[in-house]
């Protein structure tokens, strides 16, 4: 038997739904920013917004620092705008769906109707460029807790999207920060009030669907002083032959004592094994501590995407506030991902934690990239960082960034990093003992993986593990 | 009725031949020891048997007794052999960081149950299981909840490698070079390990450099490997020669 990698190129999400939708032409240029404004019957503070960051983008030119071979992107040719038709009216309820629509939430395993949702989560869906409605609104109303499309939060709680849209990423950030900002069309709101325990999980489901469409959602998460939430996020796309952009934006602002857990399983369409197709996956998340003993937690499970590229940060701005990066990164075939996090220390008595995993398959190219940033105000600051890199096979890549800059010397900034590889006598060794090649390199790599996963909450970690064995069947030949 | 059947084996590693025509006969109940100098193809010869896949077989045969039958394995994955009870101790035991040894071990016992179409063991009944084999080896039931041979000390590996021998329960064991590096009671607990499972059912080939693991494990049979191939076989009394004598007058007398 040989040592080989090969993988399966299966995507079981990569189904289309056969749906009538309205799109706006191709292109971008200010019509079309005033058009999807128009569409969504912003008002006139948003629409200022968009154009600023419309405007602001046009100047801008492609990043070129990152890691990853991007091909360039007409941006002229991409669709800005797309809706299933019959949710032209937004739909009052769950209930008013397009039937096939219900169906294809289904088929990812998410129902829609609440009858039938496992107690505990509460579900927003977004279908190409808008929600589709959020589950159990009602019961989360009840304590105050605000969880919606941005849409709706536009319309109904104007000033606190006002208030912190684009706080924390604000469009003159970087490209796809801007791009986003000019033509963002939906994604989730939550405004946790004071003193509030989320009675569940809230969580945020994406779907890609139409051709050659760009998805620019947006998620703003609010939490007020002593609150607590946690947030979970999937991904999935339909399997096609050419490339699609997804660039996203995620901000968190936790306030005094607030905490925040940000989970993601990512699993867009990867392409096929010769690399072509897939999404190209370019994200801005970033949440701010803002207040005193505040935490945001990121945790993320990249299993998809053509390119990845995104950098999940805390702004710890509060003294004694806590930031967290827990991330397992997989790639395999042609995919490319380049992802890390940025712990900004501000506060005093900052504690940052980041544990990144990160897999290679075939001839992907795995890439951490990290800043640690310890400001002269950030006395007794803290960081612990621990980079890990696992090859599987000779034709992979994996590369580690560590940027660290310290301008306070009351500070303890430790890193720890290493490179393994799944070798013959590893497995051999598991072999030896009667476990099949399969289940061997599951147990080795979800054994790598452990440190992240016992943070995910329990039914996305038996996804997350799940997921990867999936992905790195018939990993040896 | 043997348990394994080697003849004329030939096997080579990247191009390189090791073994040169190897024959050795293994029956239920037997304690073979296989020395030689250093480079001689005594590791070679237990992971081939074994079934490493970066060794391949080019002559000869390979068999295994399987429900009451000499069959070729020299096809068969590690894993398949395994399953069918070939044991491989290893000379420099794996780090599986993030597996505990307990998990480690009851997906491995459970692989080999469900092949031999038994019932497989809950956490619960195959950690009490597990506890009973403890004492013998003088090792503690921390060890278990410990990722795979992570942070373990060379003794410890080595002990952990008996301890799941004695979970596989295998008709044929290959402990290769276990006691290298072991200190005198870690000798002893590793030699207390192999004598607990002895039968008239299960066998036991021992690859060591030294003879000082055969004054507490008594072989029937000691074989001296030189160059890809056994020149001399004999009783235990022949560890005891070589030990006082050394290797160079075998080698000299296999020249003739």
């Amino acid at each position: 038997m040989s040592f080989e990698t090969k993988i399966k190129e299966e995507y079981k999400w990569g189904f289309e739904t056969n749906i009538e939708r309205e799109e706006f032409p191709k292109g971008l240029n200010e019509d079309i920013v005033r058009l999807i404004s128009k569409k969504k019957k912003e008002p006139e503070w948003l629409l200022d917004y968009r154009l600023k960051a419309f405007k602001i983008w046009k100047e801008m030119e492609h990043p070129t620092w990152q890691y990853s071979t991007i091909p360039k992107i007409d941006f002229e040719d991409l669709y800005y705008y797309a809706s299933p038709k019959s949710t032209k009216e937004a739909p009052k309820s769950l209930d008013d769906l397009d039937p096939e629509l219900l169906a294809t939430f289904e088929k990812l395993g998410i129902p829609l109707q609440e009858q039938k949702r496992i107690s505990g989560v509460a579900v927003d869906a977004v279908f190409d460029s808008v929600s589709l409605g959020t589950t159990w609104k009602e019961d989360l109303e009840k304590v105050g807790v605000i969880f919606c499309s941005i849409s709706e939060a536009v319309e109904k709680h104007p000033e606190l999207v006002k208030k912190y849209l684009g706080s924390v990423v604000p469009p003159t950030d970087n490209f796809y920060a801007a791009l986003n900002a000019a033509v963002f069309s939906d994604g989730s709101f939550v405004y946790i009030p004071k003193g509030v325990t989320c009675p569940m999980d809230l969580s945020t489901y994406f779907r890609i669907n139409a051709k050659e469409t760009g998805q620019f959602e947006r998620t703003l998460i609010v939490a007020d002083d002593d609150s607590y939430v946690n947030y979970l996020e999937g991904c999935t796309a339909p399997q096609r032959d050419e490339n699609q952009l997804h660039a996203a934006i995620v901000e968190i602002v936790a306030l005094d004592n607030a905490e925040v857990k940000y989970s993601t399983v990512q699993n867009w369409y990867a392409g096929d094994k010769e690399g072509k197709g897939g999404i190209f996956n370019f994200v801005t998340k970033r949440g701010i501590c803002k207040g005193v003993n505040s935490k945001i937690s990121w945790t993320q499970v990249e299993a998809g995407s053509a390119i990845t590229w995104k950098y999940p940060s805390c702004i710890l701005q509060g003294d004694n506030s806590e930031g967290a990066f827990y991330s397992v990164a997989l790639t395999n075939h042609k995919m490319q991902a380049d992802t890390g996090t940025k712990m900004i220390h501000i506060g005093k008595n900052t504690k940052s934690t980041i544990i990144s995993k990160g897999i290679s398959a075939e001839q992907s190219e795995n890439v951490y990239r990290g800043l640690v940033k310890i400001m002269p105000s950030a006395k007794n600051a803290r960081n612990y960082s621990q980079c890990d890199s696992m090859l599987i096979g000779d034709k992979c890549a994996a590369n580690t960034f560590p940027y660290i800059d310290v301008k306070n010397p009351t500070a303890t900034v430790e890193h720890e990093a290493s490179t393994s590889k799944i070798s013959a006598d590893q497995l051999f060794y598991l072999q030896s003992r009667g476990v099949d090649p399969e289940k061997a390199i599951s147990l080795i790599v979800n054994g790598f993986c452990k440190d992240v996963f016992k943070t995910l909450p329990l039914e996305f970690s038996v996804e997350a593990v799940k997921l990867i064995e999936m992905k790195l069947e018939n990993s040896v030949g | 009725m043997s348990l394994l059947k080697v003849e004329n084996l030939k096997a080579q590693v990247e191009g390189n031949d090791i073994l040169k025509g190897i024959n050795l006969e293994v029956k239920p109940g037997e304690i073979h020891a296989i020395m030689g100098p250093n480079g001689s193809g005594k590791s070679t010869l237990s992971k081939v048997i074994a079934g490493h896949p970066d060794y391949e077989v080019t002559d000869g045969n390979l068999e295994f007794n399987i429900n009451g039958k000499m069959q070729d394995i020299s096809e068969l994955e590690a894993y398949e052999r395994a399953r069918d009870g070939i044991f491989l101790g290893f000379q420099y035991p794996i780090e599986v960081p993030g597996v505990t040894n307990i998990g480690f071990m009851r997906e491995s016992f459970n692989a080999l149950c469900e092949h031999q179409g038994a019932e497989l063991m809950e956490e619960e009944e195959f950690r009490a299981f597990v506890k009973t084999k403890l004492p013998t080896l003088n090792m503690s039931e921390e060890f278990l909840d410990r990722a795979v041979n992570e942070g373990f000390s060379g003794g410890e590996k080595k002990k952990n490698e008996i301890l799941q021998m004695l979970i596989m329960n295998p008709r044929l064991a290959l402990l290769d070079e276990t006691d290298s590096g072991l200190d005198i009671d870690a000798l002893k607990t590793v030699a207390d390990g192999v004598n607990s499972m002895k039968s008239k059912f299960n066998a036991f080939v021992l690859v060591t450099h030294y003879q000082r693991l055969l004054d507490y494990i008594q072989p029937d049979f000691v074989h001296v490997l030189y160059k890809g191939k056994i020149i001399k076989s004999g009783g235990k009394e022949l560890a005891l020669e070589l030990e006082k004598k050394g290797y160079d007058w075998l080698i000299e007398e296999s020249k003739q």
